[in-house]
């Protein structure tokens, strides 16, 4: 079964550092190093964690007016984006459920879109079938990594220098050793960081580089989930997807003004009719943060109830694990809109018991971004 | 001390049998946040779900070794989860439980068949 599994450029230097390997999105990725996922969390917290996400997918769009044409795609203002920065997006479907969630780049004369593993396919077929006049390229020859954490700066800083003027959100394109990188400065950890796409022939060779400093451990998989998580961040395929719109998942900051009715350009990507009314009246039902109140984690698909003894449930939670910065159960899940303030008492149940919880803000921890 | 295919250690106590989870299980849960143990007086059968562990990746459940009566639990479990990984095969003790027949634990391997199992 392995042996139909993708392997990254970095596979031989995971195994080489000790890695746990887990098939994921079907590539076998790093789960977690000798370090442990609780050190690998608290370690990106602290000083900076190099994360191998190449298993994502990098895409270029050429053609003209082409950020017009991906709104049509996308309830996302792009037309407005500026040179060298970038944005949160997500693909919607004829229901306003979400195919996928993906970061856009504005380079000057083109797009660069970073989507999801398990969608990538999928998502290139769309843009494909529907932005007729772009080109669409997937770059499956470069690899993509993340350094994320407080010393995130600092470490890229002693290899090129130029990263430290880019603020959150910018976008840039700096040589390393002769090869060109695709720089941004964002991540999903909630920290402050870089994500750079390299090409395969610099990319073992770079990360080496950052690894060899002090500040730099490599990150598996499983503290990155608890990471995002912490930072109150959608994980596609379990918070988000096509049955959750991006009112329910409470992403409304990312449909800006320009996008919703009565702006300039209101409407025009695929299910407006659902989205552009519940922006305006609310959903049924909204993603929320919970915090467990005994020391159980509760993790997806566990139940909520509204008290110990209703026989339905309101909601269900999505994402679900220990915080090792709050040292604490942290959840996300979807319940009626009644139940969404912060402070509602809930109850999960958790091996046939039901448990208090109690809905609350996102994200669990603030977010460290440099503005 | 005797092991279960399941990764548990069997350590008889006077007429009690004392069970906890091997160095080798500890390390495949990685960093344990949270322990549920049995009530006092349960009645458990072989291969019942006793006790739960939670690990930062997941919930494993710890399963009676043998037909008993569960007699005391590891209070310290509670407050300090992280125990499991600091020395399981120590202090980490989840429960002591009462048996009719001790001569059962006969059954069950040694320390170096075990090692041989998870080799």
């Amino acid at each position: 079964m392995s042996d139909s599994l993708r392997r990254t450029v970095f596979h031989d230097l995971h195994v080489e550092l000790g890695a746990k390997m887990v098939p994921f999105a079907g590539y076998d990725m790093p789960v977690q190093y000798p370090m442990g996922v609780m050190a690998e969390h608290l370690h990106t917290r602290a000083q900076a964690g190099l994360f191998d996400v190449s298993h994502m997918g990098q895409v270029t769009l050429h053609g003209p007016d082409v950020a017009l044409a991906l709104e049509r795609l996308v309830p996302v203002a792009l037309a407005e984006l500026k040179d060298g920065r970038q944005r949160y997006a997500m693909f919607t479907d004829a229901a306003g459920g979400i195919l996928d969630d993906l970061m856009v780049a504005n380079r000057g004369d083109h797009l660069f879109v970073v989507v999801n593993a398990a969608c990538k396919a999928d998502d290139i077929a769309h843009m494909r079938a529907n932005l007729p006049g772009i080109t669409v390229t997937e770059h499956s020859g470069r690899a993509l990594l993340a350094l994320q954490g407080p010393g995130a700066e600092g470490a890229l800083a002693t290899l090129i220098p130029a990263v430290a003027d880019m603020r959150f959100m910018d976008v840039a394109t700096h040589a390393w050793d002769g090869a060109d990188l695709w720089i941004s400065r964002s991540g999903y950890t909630g920290e402050d960081g870089f994500e750079i796409s390299v090409p395969h022939s610099h990319a073992v060779e770079f990360a080496r580089a950052l690894l060899a400093l002090e500040a730099v451990a490599p990150i598996g998989l499983g503290a990155r989930d608890s990471l995002r998580l912490e930072a109150g961040l959608c994980l596609y395929g379990h918070d988000i997807d096509i049955t959750t719109t991006p009112v329910e998942a409470a992403l409304n900051w990312a449909i800006q003004k320009s996008r919703r009715t009565d702006g300039a350009r209101a409407g025009g990507f695929p299910g407006a009719d659902v989205i552009l009314p519940q922006l305006t009246d609310g959903a049924l039902r909204r993603r929320v943060g919970l915090l467990p109140e005994t020391r159980a984690p509760m993790r997806e698909g566990t139940a909520l109830f509204a008290d110990t003894t209703a026989a339905d449930p309101v909601g269900h939670v999505t994402s679900g694990a220990f915080g090792p910065t709050l040292q604490a159960p942290m959840s996300m899940g979807y319940v009626p809109e009644s139940l969404c303030t912060p402070g509602t008492r809930l109850y999960g149940e958790v091996r046939g018991k039901r448990m208090p919880v109690v809905v609350a803000a996102l994200p669990f921890r603030p977010a460290q971004f440099k503005r | 001390m005797k092991y279960t295919e399941d990764h548990e250690w069997l350590r008889l106590e006077g007429d009690l049998v004392v069970v906890g989870i091997t160095e080798h299980a500890a390390e495949q849960l990685g960093d344990v946040v949270f322990v549920e143990l049995p009530e006092l007086e349960t009645q458990v059968a072989k291969g019942d779900e006793v006790c739960v562990i939670e690990s930062v990746k997941a919930a494993s459940d710890i399963l009676a070794p043998l037909d008993g009566e569960v007699v005391e639990v590891n209070d310290n479990l509670s407050a300090t989860p992280s125990l499991v990984n600091e020395d399981p095969a120590g202090d980490a003790w989840f429960f002591k439980l009462k048996i009719d027949d001790l001569s059962v634990l006969d059954e069950f391997m040694t320390e170096d068949e075990y090692k041989d199992f998870i080799a």
